[in-house]
């Protein structure tokens, strides 16, 4: 393949950032996503949220044009995603080699290698690209630093800086929460919100229902099929946790207020949660992006 | 003896001046294309490959072609087997690489069993012969290595999204299956260059230990590569004199170089190496 002829395909601002039709996606006996129809407009900002295997990595990988879907169709901004190279990820940290040979300013740059093209070494506009995404994310002064050397927090702004200088126009984000700190958070909280306002649309795999509920205007819940999507009201309903959460959840009504008991079966054994009903959590080990198996 | 004539008197010898030169460029090679391998977690894979060259170093033998042919189909042969198995099975890596690799080595030792002199071929291709490197070997070995070298610098963003970060280069659209088998590619080629300096039982360490002792110290790929390319020179060509003044087998000598300068970094490197730390920790 020669440099200069990898460019994504264009993007047709008038249809949906991301749209899914019918999408389902089987790995050998087992039924990863069924039947998924959705629709994101640009700038939309939608946590993803389900039990343990309810297919949100595979979800990720369908819109990343990284699995290919059995039946339906994957669509980004009006045409197939396997050409796009405006998707960017971001890993967890348990995914990430901590000890690996780069610094900060190298794994930035990693975004760059779709626009670069084969044969180029990294021009001028490749390095102000890197510096401008570390300033954004307020890591500038650590790009000489191992990532071994970073705080869990500080890694995922670097990773976030990595899309930014992939010029990335849809982000996905495996649980980029969890582990760490409030304040930690907050930060990475408010640089989605910043990425979101330059039109970029964004996706995060959550475990923790009541986060996605707080902080995120749209709640996608999923367990193999789309149970429900929008707004977190409408969304995280009893009916529809039921629906997604199924045997592992019991509903109990005692006096005016209802009780859900997620019972954590996965977790190890742990005793069943008493939660109610809008701070349900799912306590349980989570799949990753990273150690899912490319498609074979 | 003086330091001078220390260096000088064993290049009296033209078959000694070859393996010099042999020894400096499998000890530039191997520890650069071993970082990889480090870093991807692909020392049995290494491994495996070399033992499974085996029947086509005999096979070459055999039809008096030269053996670095031989020993590149099959491992070729041996790369692809490996993937098409664990491909298109259940089956793990690592089993698929354990099948092929003992299954290839057995063969190889049956064709050798087959000729007269058996057990001394048999430790020249084990444990190597880089006294018995030709001329032409020397231009076998530098060729392969320009070309894996240059292979390396023309893709290096690319390998270096692939060993960090392979669902990145997924979805950056690189063809990561072809840089994969271009990475193992480059092991089996590199393995190849290899046998006649320390053998098939020792070439792992050539391309791993120099490669591991360098990650203890550095914090990017280039100065890993670097460092571990001037670890095994070093090693190798104090190696090889060793092995002259001592009368020890060269291979194995280059190797307990490396691997002492492995012990010596991985305890007493500053910051990184054990003692350090545990000073550290205890002040």
């Amino acid at each position: 393949m020669l440099a200069g002829l990898k460019k994504s395909p264009p993007h047709d601002l008038a249809l949906p950032a991301v749209s899914l039709e019918g999408v389902t996606v089987r790995y050998e006996q087992t039924v990863a996503l069924e039947q998924v129809t959705l629709r994101l407009r640009r700038g939309d900002c939608v946590a993803v949220v389900g039990p343990n295997g309810a297919g949100k990595s595979t979800l990720f990988h369908a819109i990343a044009g990284v699995v290919r879907p059995q039946e339906g169709e994957v669509r980004i901004y009006g045409s197939q995603p396997g050409g796009h190279i405006c998707v960017g990820y971001v890993p967890q940290r348990k995914g990430v080699d901590l000890r690996f040979p780069v610094t900060v300013a190298d794994v930035v740059m990693m975004g760059r290698v779709g626009q670069m093209g084969f044969l180029r070494w990294p021009a001028r506009r490749d390095h102000e690209a890197v510096r401008a995404a570390l300033d954004e994310v307020g890591m500038g002064e650590f790009a000489g630093r191992q990532i071994g050397e970073l705080s869990g927090g500080q890694l995922q702004r670097v990773f976030l800086a990595r899309a930014l200088a992939q010029e990335a126009e849809l982000l996905l984000m495996d649980e980029p929460l969890t582990g760490l700190d409030l304040p930690s958070q907050e930060v990475i909280l408010g640089l989605i919100g910043r990425i979101q306002q330059h039109g970029v649309t964004v996706l995060v795999a959550s475990h923790d229902l009541n986060q996605a509920g707080e902080q995120f205007p749209l709640i996608l819940l999923l367990n193999r099929r789309l149970i429900a999507f929008g707004p977190p009201e409408q969304v995280l309903t009893t009916a529809n946790l039921l629906s997604a959460y199924g045997s592992h959840i019991h509903v109990v009504r005692s006096g005016t207020e209802e009780l859900l008991l997620a019972d954590s079966c996965c977790g190890g054994g742990s005793a069943p949660q008493q939660l109610s009903a809008s701070s349900a959590t799912q306590p349980v080990m989570q799949e990753t992006l990273a150690e899912m198996r490319p498609p074979r | 003896m003086e330091i001078g004539q220390f260096f000088w008197e064993p290049l009296r010898y033209p078959f000694m001046v070859r393996a010099l030169l042999a020894s400096i460029l499998v000890g530039v090679l191997c520890p650069v294309v071993g970082s990889y391998m480090v870093l991807k977690g692909l020392s049995f894979f290494g491994d495996a490959l070399a033992h499974a060259i085996l029947p086509g170093v005999v096979l070459a033998f055999l039809l008096g072609w030269p053996m670095a042919a031989g020993a590149l189909v099959a491992a070729l042969v041996a790369a692809f087997l490996i993937g098409f198995i664990s491909q298109r099975s259940s089956l793990q890596e690592d089993t698929a690489i354990g099948v092929v690799f003992a299954g290839a080595f057995a063969l190889g030792i049956a064709l050798l069993s087959t000729l007269n002199n058996y057990t001394v071929d048999l430790a020249h291709i084990l444990f190597g012969d880089v006294l018995g490197v030709s001329a032409q070997d020397l231009w076998v070995i530098c060729g392969l290595g320009v070309v894996v070298l240059s292979v390396i610098v023309a893709l290096y963003k690319e390998l270096l999204v692939l060993t960090f970060d392979p669902m990145l280069a997924l979805v950056l659209r690189l063809p990561a299956t072809a840089l994969r088998y271009l990475l193992l590619g480059m092991v089996a080629l590199t393995v190849v260059m290899s046998l006649q300096t320390v053998g098939i039982a020792l070439v792992l360490a050539m391309l791993v230990t120099p490669a591991a002792a360098a990650r203890i110290v550095t914090r990017r790929l280039p100065a890993m590569m670097a460092l571990a390319a001037g670890i095994g020179v070093f090693a190798n060509v104090t190696g090889l004199y060793l092995s002259y003044y001592w009368n020890i087998a060269s291979g194995p000598t280059m190797v307990l170089v490396a691997t002492a300068l492995f012990g010596l970094i991985f305890l007493f490197a500053p910051r990184q190496g054990l003692l350090w730390r545990k000073v550290a920790a205890a002040g």
